[in-house]
């Protein structure tokens, strides 16, 4: 029986002819913050998305929670309540109120009674800090509040694994702030999450270990002050480069291989 | 001689020349046409009184609850077979397709023959519930829900692919994000083109004609061809007309604000 929250053995998924994850092995322990980055294209997302069976895996074998998730007799929908997921592009449901983002879900999955439903989404509304927006439509949110709004819905089903993937990607740089600072204060609070990332003062700062993927595989991972601030592998470091400072590159690199590079 | 003329002069002239025939070919026909007779043929004015309140109160009437009751069942059905055309299974796939292939293909007249001859010639004895109201129900509603249901499966997919993903990911099943989250979206998208279809069943009500009703079940047509007939006198189809255009003019002018707004909120 796996005593991590998350762990990911052999795993495999193919788009048609393109391999997209060549064989993962990935452990998350109870409350461990995991940052995964990498180059686009690196299968980080797509990793993230069989967690939650959103992709389909086409070998290996993902547990959750001890419950496997891969296998075929699994009520999945049970399994997913106890895993919160965070989009790129929010995707809030734009027809209903943010009240009623957070409550639809824990009134039909959970089938929690109005009031409960409605006290729990409030709750949730103030932790990421957004109760005055209650009675607005999505659309008339900034993007770092659909963000946080849509942090707050997962949340409000209570799940003991938050996913987030690149859940700042899609925002102007000056409401990235808000969103990374609720997902600083989850993590403090001991929540299990699993990060597709850009950021990587935060990788540095809140996680607990960084796994740095390109190619479909883990090339390397570890303590974030190492695998950030000391990368061991070549490919790590020329990733680095080119995100941590982008002007820097003296002309256009065709970024495979990356030996060329710099 | 032309090239002389600045941009503006011939501007000028084109126009000039536009104008003067559209006012040539109108006073033609005032001229020409005969007044007193056209008046007598088309809007008598005591016929017009025997009209109402009839015409409103059974034949408009009628037309409506004919539409509504066929966009009704049109709407159930056609929500049904664009499901159907998205399932994964493909039989259920291939029975939506032909469904909308055959009814989209064929008259709708044909299909009120088919409801109001041919099945009762083919089973006697069964009787489709609720008499003529009924037939009219499914003969309109037959061939407007192969409309319908390829407009909402449009709508459907015009639903972002991440609002499914999200829904699944809070652990709804595929059903009820269906229920709770896509349909309640595609509607929305949906709304000005099943307007614009409802606009074509109100005027296709009148295929009524050819099912054989009793008096008090006869609707705009009908009742304006019998009266006409009655009267010799084409008064009462002047009227049934300017009746359908009471309701299919305004609900246009709907469909043209709603299909704006749709625009600007994209």
């Amino acid at each position: 029986m796996p005593q991590n929250e998350i762990e990911i053995r052999g795993l495999r998924k193919s788009f048609g002819d393109n391999e997209v994850l060549r064989g993962i092995d990935l452990e998350v322990a109870r409350g461990e913050v995991v940052c995964v980055i990498g180059p686009s294209g690196s299968g980080k997302s797509t990793l993230l998305r069989c967690v939650n069976l959103l992709e389909e895996p086409s070998a290996g074998q993902v547990f959750v929670g001890g419950t496997e998730v891969t296998d075929l007799d699994v009520d999945i929908d049970a399994v997913r309540r106890r895993i919160g997921m965070v989009f790129q592009q929010f995707n809030l449901f734009p027809h209903i109120t943010v009240t009623e983002n957070l409550v639809l879900p824990q009134r039909r999955v959970l089938r929690r009674d109005k009031a409960k439903a409605a006290a729990v989404a409030r709750e949730n509304l103030d932790r990421v800090g957004l109760a005055e927006k209650a009675d607005a439509y999505p659309a008339q949110l900034s993007g770092g509040q659909q963000q946080r709004v849509a942090i707050a819905r997962a949340l409000a089903m209570g799940p003991e694994v938050m996913l987030f993937d690149e859940p700042t990607s899609a925002l102007d740089p000056e409401l990235v702030g808000d969103v990374l600072a609720v997902m600083r204060v989850l993590a403090g609070e001991g929540m299990t999450m699993m990060v597709v990332t850009h950021e990587m003062s935060f990788a540095r700062e809140v996680a607990d270990r960084v796994v740095f993927m390109d190619g479909g595989v883990i090339v390397e991972q570890g303590p974030a002050a190492q695998v950030v601030g000391a990368p061991r592998e070549e490919r790590t470091r020329n990733f680095l480069n080119r995100i941590l400072d982008p002007a820097a590159e003296a002309r256009p690199t065709s970024h495979l291989p990356p030996e060329d590079d710099g | 001689m032309t090239s002389r003329l600045t941009r503006r002069q011939r501007r000028r002239v084109s126009q000039g020349i536009q104008y003067a025939v559209f006012v040539g070919v109108l006073v033609t026909i005032g001229v020409l046409a005969d007044w007193d007779r056209l008046q007598n043929q088309f809007a008598q004015t005591d016929l017009i009184g025997k009209l109402f309140p009839d015409i409103i109160t059974i034949a408009l009437r009628n037309t409506v609850v004919y539409t509504l009751s066929g966009f009704a069942f049109g709407l159930v059905l056609g929500l049904v077979v664009a499901l159907m055309r998205l399932s994964s299974v493909a039989p259920y796939r291939w029975v939506a397709g032909i469904y909308i292939e055959l009814f989209r293909g064929l008259p709708a007249l044909l299909i009120f023959i088919f409801v109001g001859v041919a099945v009762p010639l083919a089973f006697p004895g069964t009787e489709i519930p609720g008499g003529t109201y009924g037939k009219v129900a499914l003969g309109l509603g037959l061939v407007a829900a192969a409309y319908m249901a390829e407009t909402i499966r449009a709508g459907i997919q015009a639903v972002p692919k991440g609002q499914m993903e999200a829904a699944r990911s809070l652990g709804f099943s595929h059903a009820r994000a269906m229920v709770s989250v896509i349909i309640p979206q595609a509607f929305r998208i949906v709304i000005p083109p099943l307007t614009n279809e409802l606009v074509l069943l109100f005027k296709d009500s009148s295929l009524v004609l050819f099912l054989g009703v009793t008096l008090e079940e006869r609707e705009l047509t009908k009742y304006g061809r019998d009266l006409a007939s009655q009267s010799a006198n084409s008064t009462p189809i002047l009227v049934a007309g300017l009746c359908y255009l009471m309701v299919t003019v305004p609900l246009s002018f709907v469909v043209r604000r709603l299909e704006a707004r749709a625009d600007r909120a994209r």
